[in-house]
C-alpha cells in the first residue's frame, strides 16, 4: 500500500517535475525570441543606420595643412619661412596632474622655464580639449626617449609639423609681422567670411603686417584625407587623398639690405622710417624702432617676454610708421608754400621781413619764429630753405584754413594712405568742420596760424609724411604705396603683379613744383637746415627738416633742449627725395625726442639714400647688436 | 582493444551533448581567432583551457551522481567559508573585492560557488524529498540566500544574479508554490526602489546607460554604443570572417571575453547569431532531456537547474551586448576567452553527463 503511494506520489511528482521542464524550456523559448527579435531589428531593420556609424568610426576625415607662403624681399631674400619639425604637445583636458606630467616629462626632454611661462599663456587662451605645444623643435634623441616612454603619457604626444620662422629677426618686424595661434576671434571672423573650413587642422593665422593683411595669398588650400583610423584615432592607413594646395610666395618691395641699413642707422634711437620709390609707390623700407622678435609669437609668445614687450616704455610692439602721429612741423611747409603758389596768394619773389614773431591784426599775441629776431627779408625760397616759421603764419592766415585743408588733404593728410597692410591711422589734418565735431567750438585764426608750421592740430604718420613726400618728388603724381610687389603663384610658379595701381595726376602746376624742389634742394647745401647731413653727397637731395614739439612752450619760456627731459625733448622728423632731378627714393625720418630734423634724422636719411643710390655701406655699424627679447631700455 | 578502451573511456560521456558544445566551442575559437587580431596564441591557449575543461567533465561525468552529491555539504561549506574570507580579508581591485589570495596564487570563490549552491540545494531537497514542506523550501532559501548575500557585498551583481537563478532553478523544479513565485516576483518589484538605493553608484550608472547610452557616450555607454553598433553594422550577412571593422580597429571594448558576441554577430551577421543561438538551444534541450530522464530528484533538479542557468548565461550575455540589459561582467559560454568560466560549465556538463549516463545502475 505504502509501497504504492509512493510509486504513485512518484508518478505524480515526474509528472509535475515534467511539467515545470515545459515551462523552463518555453522560458529559455521565450529569452531567445526576444534575442532574435533584438537581432532583427538591430541587424535588418536598423542596419543602415549602424552601418554608418561604424564607417563615421572608422573613417576620419583629416585635413592636410598648407605649407606656408614665403615671405621674400625685393631680391628674393627670404623673410618668412617654413621648416618642419616635431612638438611635444599636451592635451591638457586629458590630463589629471598637469604639473607632475611636465615634471615628469621634463626628466626626458628639456623643459625651460620659459616653456613652461608659454605655455601656461597658452592654456589660458585656449579650450581644454586643444592639443598645445609645450616644447618645439625637438631633436632626434628627445624624439626617441619620449617615444619610449609614450605610454606613460595619455594625452601627451610628438607631432611633426611645419613651423614658421622669420630669418631676419627683428628686421621689418612691423612690415613682416607676425603669425600666432588662432584664438575664438579669428575663428568667428573666419567664419564670417565662409573661410572657417580652410583652417581645418590650421594652429595659426597671421597676425599683423603682411602676415596678417595677405593672410589668404600666404595661406593655401587646405588638403583632404579620408583616413581609416581605429579607436584610439591612429592612423591605420589612408584610403584617399586631396593634396593641400600650398600658399602663394609674396615678393616684397622691401629691400632687406636698405631695411637693416635704415635701421642700424637708428641706434638705439626711437623713430620710424619710411622709403617709397616715388615712381612705381613701392616701399623700399619701413622701419620702426625699436624692432622686436617675431619669432616669439609664432607658438605663443610667454608671459615674461610678453610683458617687457608690451610694458616697455620704448612700446617695440607700436608700429611707428603706421600708427605713430606726430606733427609734421616744418616738414608742412613745402606743401603750404605750394599751396601758397597754386591759390596766387604768394609769388617767388614776394618777400616778407621777419621780426622774429608774427601777430595776427588787433591781437597782441606772438607767434615766434624758432629763431629769435627772426631772418630778415624772406622770399618763399628762403623760407624753406632756413625754415622760417614767420613766412608760413602769414601765408596760412592768407590762406584760411579751408584752402590749406583742400590742398594739403591731396597729399594724402589727414587720411589713410591706403597702403596695403592693416592698422594705418589717419593722422589729422583740421578743417572747421572737424573742430567742430570734435570740440564744439569754431574756429579761430589763431588755429590757422598753428597749422601754417605743421603743429597746432596737425598730425601725420611717417607713412603719410613719406607718401606725400613721394607725391612731391613725382610732380604731383599720386601712387597708393604698396609692400607687395608680386605673387608668386604655388601652382604655376608665375609671378602675377599685385591689383593694378592706377596713378593719378594732381592739378598741380609744374613750375610750381619746380620752385619748391629748387628750395628743397638748397635746403641740403651749405646754408640750409640740413646741409650738414648732406656735404659732399654725390647727388642733389630734395629734403626739409622739422621738429615736433612734444610740450607746449610758454610764451615767454625759451626751449633748451638740453634742460628737458628726454622723454620730453622734440622730437625729429625730416623729408626728402633724391636724386632731385630724376627720383628715385622718396622718404620721410622721425627720431622720437631726436630734437632738431637736420642733425637727429638727417644722417639717417643720408646713410639709406648713398646705399640706395650709390651702393654705399656706412662706414660701420652704427649700431650695438640689439636684443631681440623685451630690452629695458 | 583500442576501440574497447575508447568504448570503457567514453562509456559516461553525452555524444550528443558533447557534439553540441564541441560545435559551440569550435565556432567559438573561430571568432576568438578573430577578436583577438589573429593572435594565434591566444586561441591556443583557449584550446588548453578547453582540453583541461574537457577533463574535468570527463572525470565528473565518471563519478555516479549520488557520490557527486556526498561532495555537496563540503563543497559548500568550504564556498561559504571562502565567501567569508573574501569579505574578511579579499583583494580590492576594481572597487570590488571577489579575490581571496591563498600563497600560490589567488581565487574568486564565488565562480566556485555557481556549482556547489545548485548541488547543495539538490542534496537538500533530495536528502528531506519525503516530506517537503514550506519550511524545507525556507531553510533552501536560506541557503541560497547567505552565498548570493555574500557576492552581492563584494560587490558582483551579476554573478550574484546568476547564482541566485540557479538556486532558483532547483527551487522551481522541486516544485516551488506558484503562489511563492508569483509573490517572489511581486516583492521584487516592490522592493525595487529599496534596491536602488542599496545599489554602488556604477550599478546604477550601468541601468541608467542601458536606457540611454547615449548619455554617457565615452564612459559607461561606450561598450553599449560600440557593441550595437558592431551588431548592427554586421546586418543580415554580416562582414565576413577577419573583416570587422569595429572589431579590428579597436572600438570594441573587452572584445575577445564579455563581449565577443558582438564580433560574431559583425562579422557573421544575424545568420550567424542566429546559428549561435540554435547550438545553444540544442544544448539547452538535450540537457532538459537528461532533466526529464533522471531517475533520482537530485538528478533531476541538478539537470534541470544547471541547463537553464546555462541558457541563462547565455540570454545575459547576448542581451547585455545587444543592449537589452546592463552591462554585468557575464561571459559567453563556451565562447568567450578564459580558463575559468569554460571549467566552470564544463563542470556542469560533466554531471549532466553522469547524471544521464549512471541511470540505469541507479534502476538496478
Amino acid at each position: 500500500m505504502r509501497h504504492r503511494t509512493e510509486l504513485k506520489d512518484h508518478q505524480r511528482e515526474l509528472y509535475y517535475f515534467r511539467v515545470r521542464l515545459a515551462i523552463g524550456a518555453a522560458f529559455v523559448l521565450f529569452l531567445f525570441f526576444t534575442l532574435i527579435a533584438r537581432f532583427f531589428y538591430i541587424q535588418v531593420i536598423q542596419h543602415e543606420y549602424y552601418h554608418t556609424l561604424a564607417e563615421n568610426n572608422r573613417i576620419s576625415v583629416v585635413p592636410v595643412v598648407p605649407s606656408r607662403g614665403l615671405i621674400l624681399d625685393r631680391n628674393g631674400v627670404v623673410m618668412a619661412h617654413n621648416y618642419s619639425a616635431y612638438t611635444l604637445e599636451v592635451t591638457p583636458g586629458k590630463i589629471k596632474d598637469l604639473e607632475k606630467t611636465i615634471n615628469e616629462l621634463a626628466a626626458l626632454v628639456e623643459i625651460t622655464p620659459k616653456d613652461r611661462r608659454r605655455f601656461k599663456k597658452l592654456m589660458e587662451e585656449s579650450h581644454n580639449f586643444e592639443s598645445l605645444p609645450l616644447r618645439t623643435r625637438l631633436n632626434d634623441v628627445e624624439v626617441a626617449r619620449f617615444a619610449v616612454n609614450r605610454y606613460r603619457f595619455p594625452g601627451v604626444e610628438i607631432k611633426a609639423r611645419l613651423f614658421r620662422n622669420y630669418p631676419q629677426g627683428g628686421l621689418a618686424s612691423h612690415a613682416i609681422g607676425y603669425i600666432g595661434r588662432l584664438n575664438d576671434d579669428d575663428l568667428e571672423q573666419l567664419d564670417e567670411a565662409g573661410e572657417l573650413s580652410n583652417y581645418r587642422g590650421s594652429d595659426h593665422i597671421g597676425k599683423s603686417g603682411i602676415e596678417q593683411s595677405y593672410e589668404k595669398a600666404l595661406h593655401g588650400i587646405t588638403g583632404v584625407q579620408r583616413v581609416e583610423t581605429d579607436a584610439a584615432g591612429r592612423a591605420v592607413r589612408i584610403l584617399s587623398r586631396t593634396a593641400p594646395v600650398s600658399g602663394n610666395n609674396l615678393y616684397l618691395s622691401l629691400d632687406s639690405k636698405l631695411q637693416k641699413i635704415a635701421e642700424n642707422a637708428f641706434g638705439e634711437r626711437r623713430g620710424a622710417l619710411v622709403a617709397i620709390d616715388p615712381k612705381t609707390g613701392e616701399i623700399l623700407a619701413l622701419v620702426s624702432q625699436p624692432t622686436f622678435d617675431p619669432n616669439l609669437f609664432v607658438d605663443g609668445i610667454d608671459s615674461l617676454n610678453w610683458d617687457l614687450l608690451n610694458n616697455s616704455p620704448d612700446k617695440p610692439l607700436t608700429d611707428r610708421a603706421l600708427r605713430g602721429q606726430y606733427p609734421p612741423g616744418s616738414t608742412f611747409k613745402p606743401f603750404m608754400a605750394l599751396a601758397g603758389l597754386e591759390y596766387n596768394k604768394r609769388t617767388p619773389s614776394y618777400a616778407i621781413s621777419d621780426p622774429g614773431y608774427f601777430m595776427l591784426p588787433g591781437n597782441s599775441h606772438h607767434y615766434r619764429d624758432w629763431k629769435p629776431g627772426g631772418h630778415g627779408s624772406v622770399d618763399l625760397h628762403k623760407s624753406i630753405v632756413v625754415s622760417c616759421d614767420t613766412y608760413y603764419y602769414s601765408l596760412a592766415n592768407d590762406l584760411g584754413p579751408d584752402n590749406i585743408f583742400k590742398f594739403i588733404s591731396q597729399f594724402g593728410f589727414g587720411k589713410k594712405t591706403g597702403i596695403d597692410i592693416e592698422g594705418e591711422l589717419t593722422g589729422l589734418l583740421p578743417s572747421r568742420e572737424w573742430k567742430q565735431k570734435r570740440y564744439k567750438q569754431k574756429w579761430y585764426a589763431g588755429d590757422t596760424v598753428s597749422v601754417g608750421i605743421g603743429q597746432g592740430y596737425n598730425l601725420a604718420t611717417p607713412l603719410q609724411l613719406a607718401f606725400a613726400t613721394s607725391i612731391l618728388a613725382d610732380n604731383g603724381t599720386v601712387i597708393r604705396p604698396h609692400l607687395v610687389r608680386a605673387i608668386q603663384d604655388s601652382t604655376t610658379n608665375q609671378m602675377r603683379p599685385v591689383a593694378k595701381i592706377t596713378p593719378r595726376q594732381l592739378p598741380i602746376k609744374a613750375e610750381n613744383l619746380e620752385l619748391v624742389r629748387s628750395a628743397m634742394i638748397d635746403v641740403t647745401k651749405p646754408g640750409g637746415t640740413a646741409a650738414g647731413a648732406f656735404i659732399n653727397a654725390p647727388y642733389a637731395t630734395a629734403a626739409k627738416t622739422g621738429t615736433a614739439q612734444v610740450i607746449g612752450i610758454k610764451q615767454t619760456e625759451k626751449y633748451v633742449a638740453s634742460r628737458v627731459a628726454e622723454r620730453y625733448r622734440d622730437h625729429a622728423v625730416f623729408i626728402a627725395y633724391a636724386p632731385a632731378e630724376d627720383p628715385k627714393i622718396a622718404l620721410a625720418v622721425l627720431v622720437e625726442n631726436g630734437g632738431h630734423g637736420g642733425s637727429a634724422a638727417g644722417p639717417i636719411a643720408r646713410q639709406v639714400m648713398d646705399y640706395w643710390l650709390l651702393g654705399k655701406l656706412p662706414p660701420e655699424p652704427v649700431a650695438k647688436e640689439k636684443p631681440e627679447e623685451g630690452n629695458n631700455d | 582493444m583500442i576501440r574497447q578502451l575508447m568504448l570503457r573511456l567514453g562509456s559516461h560521456i553525452d555524444g550528443f551533448l558533447l557534439a553540441a558544445i564541441s560545435a559551440v566551442m569550435l565556432y567559438g575559437l573561430l571568432v576568438l581567432y578573430s577578436a583577438t587580431g589573429q593572435d594565434f596564441e591566444r586561441v591556443s591557449s583557449q584550446m588548453v583551457n578547453i582540453a583541461v575543461a574537457l577533463a574535468i567533465m570527463w572525470i565528473l561525468a565518471n563519478i555516479p551522481p549520488q557520490h557527486l552529491l556526498r561532495l555537496a555539504i563540503p563543497a559548500y561549506v568550504l564556498g561559504l567559508v571562502l565567501l567569508i574570507g573574501v569579505a574578511l580579508f579579499g583583494e580590492v581591485s576594481h572597487g570590488a573585492r571577489r579575490w581571496l589570495s591563498i600563497g600560490v596564487g589567488r581565487i574568486q570563490p564565488s565562480e566556485f560557488m555557481k556549482i556547489a549552491v545548485p548541488m547543495m540545494l539538490a542534496w537538500y531537497f533530495d536528502f528531506r524529498q519525503a516530506t517537503l514542506r514550506i519550511k524545507d523550501f525556507a531553510l533552501a532559501a536560506l541557503l541560497l540566500v547567505v552565498p548570493v548575500g555574500l557576492i552581492v557585498r563584494q560587490p558582483d551583481l551579476g554573478t550574484a544574479l546568476l547564482i541566485a537563478a540557479s538556486g532558483f532553478y532547483v527551487l522551481f523544479f522541486a516544485g516551488l508554490s506558484w503562489k511563492i513565485i508569483v509573490g517572489l516576483i511581486a516583492a521584487g518589484a516592490a522592493s525595487t526602489p529599496v534596491l536602488w538605493s542599496l545599489m554602488h553608484d556604477y550599478q546604477r550608472q550601468r541601468i541608467l546607460t542601458l536606457f540611454d547610452p547615449t548619455q554617457d557616450p565615452l564612459g559607461a555607454g561606450y561598450h553599449i554604443i560600440q557593441s550595437t553598433i558592431a551588431l548592427g553594422s554586421g546586418g543580415f550577412e554580416g562582414k565576413g570572417w577577419l573583416r570587422g571593422s569595429q572589431a579590428h580597429l579597436d572600438f570594441l571594448p573587452e572584445r575577445h571575453t564579455d563581449f565577443i558576441f558582438a564580433v560574431l554577430g559583425e562579422e557573421f551577421g544575424m545568420l550567424g547569431s542566429l546559428l549561435l543561438l540554435l547550438l545553444f538551444s540544442i544544448i539547452i534541450g538535450r540537457g532538459l532531456v537528461i532533466a526529464s530522464n533522471a531517475t533520482t530528484l537530485s538528478g533531476r533538479l541538478l539537470a534541470g537547474s544547471i541547463t537553464l542557468t546555462f541558457a541563462t548565461y547565455a540570454f545575459v550575455n547576448i542581451g547585455m551586448v545587444s543592449g537589452i540589459l546592463p552591462v554585468v561582467g557575464v561571459p559567453l559560454p563556451l565562447v568567450s576567452y578564459g580558463g575559468t568560466s569554460m571549467v566552470t560549465l564544463l563542470l556542469g556538463f560533466g554531471i549532466l553527463m553522469s547524471v544521464q549516463t549512471h541511470r540505469k545502475l541507479v534502476k538496478s
